[in-house]
């Protein structure tokens, strides 16, 4: 008996060691040596002298501009996230239960589409489309008869406009998946007892696919919270952040521990607000 | 011609001093930023038989911390004098060997004097470059070129202004158009409150000079803080902007070159800033825009029209300019806190 338990053991370990080698490797390494720095008083190159210090969290506090942020870049997660849901939900309904064969496949090319091209490329092809007297403004022009000027290049608009198209993707994909997994036969049977078309999907198609969609919000959101390249380039002078304060740290002052330590104030109310959500995750019937 | 010879005679001299064998120098420089010119580096490769490799830094802080972690790594690096004081205190430069860059003769005293190159009787960095910073107009939109730093307050151009995405720049803007001195800032709420006047008329913030050319070239803006250096390059490459150094002043600003202390080629380094600061150098660079030269001989080698002759030669404008003195890192947080407290407030 003993033995075979020390062949299972050892079966296990060679078959989950290249996991958490891997998970060493990619995630805990580099996130203990970004905590390290976020604890110190200088970027510790050369002779720059340095302590351990708890300075840099305090930083956060000091001033509200640190927390205004955060709640700035919270609630453009929130709205991105809801947007791409409002969009996803339907586009993956209609991939998964409305059309079939040769048509689906390429619907679904046409989404993973974006993923092929390099974001910032993507970001760029949005500022074109979007500034003044840009493609959009004139296409809208070429079709109205009178003029209309958009505006919509250095607002909040553009930035969530950008952030929509970069994450949708994720709400499509992870949704398709649940919807795809409710047997036809059970809205038939929803139907043939004289449920309508808004009772089945509250009663029914909502609550079954509600995994995929809360995996595919989660995805979004966590993301969007620090995003800093979509603000920076379409936002203008509204484009300022909590991810492109920490950026700055990094890029421009070179205060890698002030941005490590507002990084890992950043993960932390993050998994707060996923710990919090998590009964209504829970709940969801898997 | 002339000084070609004379260069290519002075570097031949010192390669049989110090020996045939040729060097790598490695530069420390801004991109695009003069050193790392194709045909400079030919020219002062042919002249010497030595080979220069670049090395970019992409703000003054990355600058100094990639001295810090790389001894021996740099033989000529580009400090903007304001912190030349510190990477002198820090160890990280040694002084300059005059006799080995002849070409120093002919530097402006007023540039080789400054304050900040020099320290404990010797010179710790070769004064290069000077331009200012001030704004720019696009002037198909703009029909009169204004005088006053005020026009970038002024409702007319509300969202056609831009900045840069600098705070230190940001708060000397501030000073200048407070009445204030830029290097002591006594009233720093009416800069603070100064500078939340303008948010409202940014369009957006601009972080190099590729940003500034896109976003003038697609029309998005009619004002913009710039650089003379890089006005001077945008009008050559075709775009309808003009430089103006407004009543209230202008911003100054002198980038040296320096020797690392722990550079193994310094004689190879020596040759290479002669070079930069010769004005057979300088007067091809200026034709494809670049900033004012610190060297007299090579200012006034310059064709009458030249931009950088014409403007910054002139003693009236001169007058106006207030050159950046070092700023101490307290200082340089509290502008950086007010900065940000600004922009997250929009």
């Amino acid at each position: 008996m003993a033995k075979a338990w020390t062949r299972d053991g050892l079966r296990a370990t060679a078959l989950l060691s290249p996991a958490y080698l891997w998970l060493t490797a990619a995630v805990f390494l580099p996130l203990s040596a970004m905590l390290y720095y976020s604890l110190l008083s200088d970027v510790p190159f050369g002779d720059a002298e340095w302590r351990i210090t708890l300075d840099n969290y305090r930083a956060f506090f000091e001033t509200g501009t640190y927390a205004a942020l955060l709640w700035k870049s919270i609630r453009l997660g929130l709205t991105v996230t809801v947007v791409c849901i409002l969009i996803g939900f339907p586009c993956a309904y209609v991939l998964a239960k409305t059309i079939r064969g040769r048509s689906r496949e390429a619907l679904f090319l046409l989404i993973i589409l974006p993923f092929w091209s390099n974001s910032l490329v993507r970001i760029f092809s949005w500022a074109i489309v979007l500034r003044g007297n840009g493609v959009l403004e004139l296409a809208v022009n070429a079709v109205l008869p009178f003029d209309i000027r958009l505006n919509l290049m250095f607002t909040q608009t553009a930035v969530v406009i950008g952030l929509v198209h970069s994450y949708l993707p994720y709400v499509i994909l992870t949704t398709y998946l649940a919807l795809q997994a409710i047997d036809d036969t059970l809205i038939d049977a929803a139907r043939s007892m004289g449920a309508g078309k808004l009772t089945i999907l509250r009663r029914l198609i909502l609550p079954l696919s509600l995994p995929g969609l809360l995996a595919g919000a989660v995805l979004v959101f966590v993301p969007v919270v620090g995003a800093f390249m979509e603000p920076r380039i379409l936002g203008g002078r509204f484009g300022t952040y909590y991810g492109t304060v920490i950026e700055d740290q990094f890029v421009a002052v070179f205060n890698w521990p002030l941005g490590a330590a507002l990084s890992f104030i950043l993960l932390a109310v993050v998994l707060l607000i996923l710990a919090l959500s998590s009964p209504i995750l829970r709940r969801a019937p898997a | 011609m002339n000084h070609f010879r004379t260069f290519a005679a002075v570097s031949a001299l010192m390669m049989t001093t110090t020996g045939v064998l040729a060097d790598e120098i490695r530069v420390l420089n801004w991109q695009g930023y003069g050193t790392d010119l194709g045909w400079a580096v030919e020219a002062f490769e042919k002249a010497t038989g030595d080979t220069v490799v670049h090395e970019y830094f992409n703000s003054e802080q990355e600058m100094l911390t990639k001295l810090r972690t790389n001894p021996g790594a740099y033989d000529v690096v580009l400090i903007n004098v304001a912190f030349t004081p510190q990477a002198r205190e820090e160890g990280l430069i040694a002084p300059i060997d005059k006799s080995k860059v002849p070409n120093l003769a002919d530097v402006s005293p007023d540039f080789a004097n400054n304050d900040a190159l020099n320290a404990d009787g010797e010179l710790w960095g070769v004064p290069w470059t000077w331009g200012l910073t001030s704004f720019a107009v696009n002037t198909q939109t703009v029909s009169e070129i204004p005088t006053s730093i005020q026009v970038l307050w002024d409702p007319a151009y509300k969202g056609r202004v831009s900045i840069r995405d600098d705070a230190l720049e940001s708060v000397q803007l501030g000073a200048l158009a407070t009445g204030q001195s830029i290097n002591q800032i006594d009233d720093l709420d009416a800069v603070e409150q100064k500078l939340s006047e303008l948010m409202p008329q940014i369009r957006t913030f601009w972080g190099s000079e590729n940003d500034w050319n896109q976003f003038m070239a697609a029309g998005e803006l009619d004002l913009a803080t710039y650089w003379s250096g890089s006005a001077s390059r945008s009008q050559a490459s075709g775009l309808p902007v003009q430089f103006v150094v407004p009543e209230e002043g202008a911003i100054g600003w002198l980038d040296g070159l320096s020797v690392p202390a722990t550079s193994e080629h310094k004689d190879a380094a020596y040759a290479f800033i002669n070079w930069m600061i010769d004005p057979e150098f300088y007067v091809r660079w200026d034709k494809e825009g670049a900033p004012a030269s610190a060297n007299a001989k090579a200012a006034a080698a310059l064709p009458e029209d030249a931009f950088n002759r014409r403007v910054l030669g002139d003693p009236e404008v001169a007058a106006r300019v207030q050159f950046q003195k070092p700023v101490p890192d307290e200082t340089r947080e509290q502008y950086l806190a007010l900065w940000q407290k600004l922009k997250a407030a929009q």
